[in-house]
């Protein structure tokens, strides 16, 4: 491994937490803008690390908890960075980026793994991982965003403001940035399964079309298709709605940890 | 190079002197030419706002003894009795001036302290002294320093980021819940006095719509004509309700204005869309239980008063910041104040030393006989080059050095000690 590149990695995301986070006590444009501008160099120093790293093992980084994570991390920044310039919001950066940094350094820390050829490969497989991690990143950040609407509407109904409530975005941004990641994570689901049903064709003779994944994938699919209806235009809008999403992650995080490494059998760090 | 300021303020006259002593912009331009052509002040600069009417002025001569003249000027000028000036006129020269000004900039010196207002107030009458040509070198370093004090102090440190009134605060808690009010509409119970102050920070925040509800309906009219809203009629709360997203209740009754009942069936035909309301009645105007209800968020006056005095705390706890910043320019101001003023003492000195050696030569050398005139003209030049390599780096340290500029504190004694009153500048 370049260590070059990954104590760069680590540094550049630090620094923008940091930096987020300084944005978040005292709301200075300028440190928040550095913050982006060094969440985006992480991003492209951690591409590097994916790349370096694959090539290095001749292996897609998908194929061991190593790669899984460390491209759930990637795909987390990448996402919540496209809400950031979409939403022109920069007060959840703080937030989330911890979970960046986690991933990246709790995958580096993960133990090696005996590596196997892949039973699929190819592009449609690569689409349906890559897709299906994209959509659990863009989940996870809006389960972040739906904790962080719970906490300041819990404090705006109790009136007790504090000073954060002053730097938090408002209810209603929080509500459609969740909304807006969910819409992420809904397309690359729908996507990434049906590139997945592909290979299970494919792949008949060894699989079972009953793995325990393929029926909380559409769980999955469902609670966050209800999730985008209701948060839109129903009674459920606002903590309804945020409480529905934090559920729904927590079967996400079921899917990704419980079924992957003790129920599924071709579904192993994705 | 002395700075004089004369003025009055909130702290040490009343409104009823304020008010007589306040400039308009035509008195602020006569008051300034006046000054200028007495022979009062080279450089003069009149600040009037609601709370404060201020005249900087840079006087030919000393600052001390400027002053009196221009205390008598302002009483001349706004026509009041000298003894009723005298006990509100304060009376400022150099860096206490200074420092007034950058305190005033900053928000530091402002009835509500870091009130945004002041900054554009202080930027207007620079502007229109200057185009007035009624500002120089000194009034113009001086206001331009007051400026970056004064965007410096907004920008870092939070000494104007909180609401400080109920009406801003309850504003501002709005745009917590619904960010940017331009797409949103709201309603407002009342008319009076404070229902105002809310019309009038909802339109600075840019909302849509703005709906008036009174049941004198002339008042409600007046209100919506001045705010460009829409008069609604009194009780029609089944259409009025489903319409605003924030509404402001400030009705002078004993009766509950808004019962739970009605706001729960509001919120059934909005499809539970977010609703923020405002009871700024006393006795309360909204049933305390629609706080209940879901999406409803409801403060009243003694809620948005707990924000005020948080936020005021919070901006008390940012003035030592703010001190910091104005020190600091008050340090930048006087040491290019003072490198001006001991250049001009280098010149002046310079000028002394080759008027001296001129007389030396006349004297003195023009009398020892042996000498040719190529040998004069050589001793000339010679007692010229020893003259300059004399001044030349005290010169260029004055230029350079920040710290020495700042230890000679006192210009005039020095220029007393080397200059009499004849070749001073």
């Amino acid at each position: 491994m370049n260590h070059a590149l990954f104590i760069s990695t680590v540094v550049a995301y630090a620094l923008s937490f940091s930096l987020y986070l300084f944005f978040l006590n005292t709301g200075k444009v300028l440190s928040g803008r550095l913050g982006t501008l060094l969440l985006a160099t992480g991003l492209v120093t951690h591409y590097f690390v994916l790349l370096e790293r694959s090539r290095g093992l001749h292996t897609v980084p998908y194929h061991d908890l190593y790669g899984s994570m460390s491209l759930f991390g990637w795909l987390l920044a990448l996402t919540y960075l496209s809400l950031e310039f979409y939403h022109r919001q920069r007060s959840v950066g703080a937030l989330v980026l911890p979970f960046i940094l986690v991933f990246f350094l709790a995958a580096h820390l993960a133990p090696a793994d005996k590596l196997s050829p892949p039973d699929a490969h190819g592009p449609t497989f690569a689409f349906h991982v890559a897709l299906s991690i994209l959509a659990y990143s863009a989940f996870a950040l809006s389960f972040v965003l739906s904790v962080i609407f719970l906490g300041e509407e819990r404090l705006l109904r109790s009136h007790k403001l504090g000073d954060i409530v002053w730097r938090l975005p408002p209810l209603e941004l929080l509500e459609r940035m969740s909304r807006s990641s969910v819409l992420v994570g809904l397309v690359s689901i729908t996507i990434g399964t049906a590139f997945g049903f592909l290979w299970v064709d494919r792949l008949s003779d060894k699989y079972s079309f009953y793995d325990p994944k393929y029926a909380i994938t559409l769980l999955v699919l469902l609670l966050y298709a209800v999730y985008f209806r209701l948060a839109r235009a129903t009674a459920w809008r606002g903590a309804r709605a945020s409480k529905l999403c934090v559920f729904n992650f927590v079967v996400v995080f079921f899917s990704f940890t419980v079924v992957n490494l003790y129920l599924s059998h071709s579904h192993r760090y994705f | 190079m002395e700075i004089v300021l004369v003025g009055l303020n909130h702290r040490t006259a009343p409104v009823e002197v304020r008010e007589r002593v306040s400039f308009t912009a035509e008195q602020a331009r006569r008051a300034a030419e006046q000054l200028r052509t007495r022979g009062i002040l080279e450089e003069t600069l009149v600040l009037s706002t609601c709370n404060r009417s201020e005249v900087y002025g840079v006087p030919p001569e000393s600052a001390h003894e400027c002053a009196p003249g221009l205390s008598t000027f302002l009483s001349e000028f706004h026509a009041v009795r000298p003894d009723v000036l005298g006990e509100s006129l304060y009376h400022h020269y150099d860096r206490q001036a200074v420092r007034h000004l950058f305190r005033v900039s900053a928000g530091l010196d402002s009835m509500m302290l870091g009130e945004a207002e002041i900054l554009g107030q202080v930027r207007e009458a620079y502007r229109f002294a200057h185009q007035q040509g009624a500002t120089g070198p000194v009034l113009n370093r001086l206001f331009q320093g007051a400026l970056e004090v004064g965007k410096r102090v907004r920008s870092e440190t939070e000494l104007g980021a909180r609401p400080m009134s109920v009406a801003s605060a309850g504003v501002k808690l709005a745009e917590r819940i619904f960010g940017k009010l331009s797409e949103r509409s709201a309603l407002v119970l009342g008319a009076g006095t404070i229902s105002e102050q809310v019309l009038s920070q909802l339109r600075d925040r840019g909302i849509a719509h703005l709906y008036v509800m009174n049941r004198s309906r002339d008042r409600a009219n007046g209100l919506a004509k001045q705010y460009t809203g829409e008069v609604l009629g009194w009780g029609e709360w089944e259409n009025a309700l489903q319409l605003p997203d924030v509404i402001v209740s400030s009705v002078a009754t004993e009766e509950l204005v808004l019962r739970r009942e009605i706001v729960e069936q509001a919120m059934d035909g909005r499809g539970n869309r977010a609703l923020f309301l405002m009871d700024l009645g006393l006795p309360r105007n909204i049933d305390a239980s629609v706080g209940k209800l879901y999406n409803v968020y409801v403060y009243n006056i003694d809620d948005l008063s707990d924000i005020v005095e948080q936020n005021r705390h919070a901006r008390e706890n940012e003035i030592p910041k703010a001190e910091v910043i104005v020190e600091e320019h008050v340090g930048k101001f006087l040491s290019w104040q003072a490198s001006v003023e001991l250049v001009g003492l280098v010149n002046a000195l310079r000028s002394k030393m080759r008027e001296e050696r001129a007389q030396f030569i006349r004297s003195r050398v023009e009398s020892i006989r042996h000498l040719t005139e190529e040998d004069r003209a050589y001793v000339e030049k010679l007692m010229d080059e020893m003259l300059e390599s004399l001044l030349l780096e005290p010169a260029q340290r004055l230029r350079g050095e920040k710290d020495l500029r700042r230890k000679i504190q006192n210009v005039e004694a020095l220029r007393d000690l080397f200059l009499s009153n004849r070749e001073k500048p």
